[in-house]
């Protein structure tokens, strides 16, 4: 069997497991249910333009402060703006950056993780040390003091929510290589010749996949709540984009007029998708790592 | 490994951590796109006042010359210069703190107490309905904003109901003098604590007033790892011998629970504990900017609202050693409890 043939298969293993429920019980039903969730709020979200009833920027649609009403049902806020348009296309920026920053965590996290633990010794070492005291830090003030200094810009936003989340991608596949590189079926391709690129790509790589797509999910849900929180302290995206973070950070100004629809639905949508996510995230790890979690 | 000895080699391990820790802020704030000062003026500005700033705050020296300032200084409790006034940024952190820890601690108290109440019933009925919904609720407790689920908390619970205030941390003017020695009162700014000391009932039940709603939004978002951990626990110790022991001794239900078998579970919860205080530093900042709650939080959220960067720097710095020093506590505390830890 040739060593593409291989990776092919423990990655059709990999998607069989998913995909047969009666296997994977409750896992597989929160994976399936977050996928579901994730796919149903990319769809409107891409399609968005199409869909919404009025446009999402456009002032004075309707009355200042509406409440929910037949023809705003989700009411509007204090620009008249129809809320139903904005949770509709509110989407676009959490979405962006979400992609964006789990992006650079997957090139930036993962060589690091796979090279410093296979290597082993002085690299080793260090890149722990390093991640280990990155790790270490508060997450959101880091977020906080990395986006400040780059200012506002979904990229900036994606870089500094990455910076945060890059040591977990470490942790993880670490943990995973140190014991994979010691099991005997490795063992045995080095007998047989393989030099350390053959074993690192086509023996310990496709094992570790798993445990990169779980890791992975759980970050996309992690990056949206640090978006939507980095928004929330003044350091979000201008106003020219409908954004429920957006929606959110300026609604606490309407609170005490009891306007709760202008953050009941942004709000709403953010925990939907964040939720899809951890979903997604939770069943992927109890079925990869089973030892971890009950 | 003594005690003594595995303190000494943790406090070693903890230097290169925080020495990295600080560089990281110090690169983060000069060495990324633009320098501090001209970004905290944005474009229109004299190039005299830019130089004076820059001198005022030691920026017009070389980097190297810089990090060694920024570092003597640390040493002293100096966190720097703010870019406003130039006052010194660790009085203003020095006097917001107290805050920030009084909301700590009673959402540490609300998140651990619901987290294993949870988490043992979800054990106790386990795969029933009523262990499914807790796992939901645990599952759903990650992916809600805390700063949303406090708006939810303040509409419902102070603009509807009016049971609660919606934000601040008293009434204005009022504030608890605290502990009376040798007719000085000493005030230790947790306001819970200092009306309790200075026996004001009536400041004791406003200061808990207000405290409610932030601990119970900030409590409830992070609970859910505790349910979590509580349940798996408790799933593993409830088939160990000892417990059927307990039992057939004829023991009640609820001390073999509570007085037996959540004492395995001690541990790893007191472990977590240290492991979520990073996590509860963040959710502070959303808190209380969304409470309006004078901490650390909103003094950082305040300051980027001014582009204030070297008190940003001052205050990210500030958090960073905070959560190194409270792991370096847990991780002692640890090895004092589970002596295996110092093998």
């Amino acid at each position: 069997m040739s060593d593409d043939q291989t990776r092919g298969r423990i990655l059709v293993r990999f998607v069989q497991r998913i995909i047969s429920l009666e296997q994977s019980g409750l896992a597989g039903w929160a994976i399936l249910s977050g996928a579901a969730i994730v796919a149903v709020l990319a769809i409107m979200t891409i399609f968005s333009p199409l869909i919404s009833p009025h446009n999402p920027i456009a002032i004075n649609v309707g009355p200042i402060l509406s409440p929910p009403s037949y023809q705003f049902p989700l009411g509007t806020n204090h620009l008249g703006q129809d809320m139903l348009s904005r949770v509709i296309s509110g989407g676009t920026i959490m979405f962006q950056v979400a992609v964006l920053s789990v992006i650079v965590c997957l090139i930036i996290g993962v060589p690091i993780g796979l090279f410093a633990s296979f290597a082993g010794g002085y690299a080793d070492k260090f890149a722990s040390l390093v991640m280990d005291s990155i790790y270490a830090f508060p997450g959101l003030v880091l977020a906080i003091a990395i986006a400040a200094m780059l200012g506002p810009g979904v990229i900036n936003m994606a870089i500094s929510i990455a910076v945060v989340y890059v040591p977990s991608y470490f942790r993880i596949i670490r943990s995973q290589v140190l014991t994979i590189k010691e099991l005997p079926y490795v063992e045995a391709a080095r007998m047989m010749g393989a030099n350390g690129r053959t074993t690192l790509f086509n023996y310990v790589l496709p094992n570790v996949i798993p445990s990169i797509v779980a890791i992975a999910t759980i970050n996309f849900a992690d990056a949206i709540l640090t978006a939507a929180g980095l928004t929330f302290v003044g350091l979000g995206l201008p106003v020219s984009t409908p954004d429920w973070g957006w929606d959110l950070t300026y609604g606490r100004r309407l609170l005490t007029s009891g306007a709760w629809w202008v953050i009941a639905f942004p709000g709403l949508m953010v925990v939907l998708l964040a939720l899809g996510f951890t979903l997604m995230g939770e069943g992927l790890s109890e079925l990869f790592n089973p030892r971890l979690q009950r | 490994m003594s005690l003594r000895s595995y303190i000494i080699a943790r406090i070693i391990l903890t230097i290169p951590t925080i020495m990295l820790l600080l560089t990281f802020v110090f690169l983060i704030i000069r060495v990324l796109p633009g320098d501090p000062a001209s970004l905290h003026f944005e474009k229109n500005v004299d190039p005299a006042t830019l130089l004076a700033m820059k001198h005022e705050l030691g920026l017009d020296k070389p980097l190297l010359t810089q990090y060694f300032d920024y570092l003597i200084g640390l040493t002293r409790g100096d966190f720097g210069k703010s870019m406003q006034d130039y006052s010194p940024v660790s009085q203003q952190i020095f006097s917001a703190f107290p805050a920030t820890l009084e909301l700590a601690i009673s959402s540490t108290i609300i998140m651990v107490v619901l987290g294993v109440l949870l988490g043992v019933t979800a054990a106790r009925s386990y795969n029933t309905a009523e262990d499914h919904s807790i796992r939901v609720f645990g599952i759903a407790s990650y992916a809600i904003p805390v700063f949303f689920l406090g708006m939810v908390l303040i509409m419902i619970f102070a603009i509807d109901l009016h049971w609660l205030p919606a934000g601040g941390r008293m009434y204005p003017g009022i504030s608890p003098a605290g502990l009376l020695i040798g007719g000085k009162r000493y005030p230790t700014g947790l306001y819970v604590l200092d009306s309790i000391l200075e026996g004001d009932v009536y400041k004791l039940y406003l200061s808990i007033r207000y405290l409610v709603l932030p601990s119970l939004a900030l409590g409830l978002v992070l609970c859910g790892i505790f349910i979590r951990l509580t349940r798996s626990n408790m799933l593993e110790t409830l088939q160990l011998d000892f417990v059927t022991a307990a039992r057939a001794r004829g023991l009640k239900e609820r001390t073999v629970v509570y007085g037996y078998a959540l004492r395995n579970a001690f541990l790893p919860i007191l472990t977590m504990m240290g492991l979520q205080f990073a996590a509860l530093l963040a959710g502070a900042i959303l808190t209380e900017t969304t409470f309006s709650w004078p901490g650390l939080g909103r003094y950082l959220v305040d300051r980027i609202s001014f582009r204030d960067y070297t008190a940003i720097q001052g205050v990210v710095v500030f958090f960073g050693l905070l959560v190194t020093a409270v792991s370096l506590v847990v991780d002692i505390l640890y090895a004092y409890l589970d002596p295996r830890i110092r093998l």
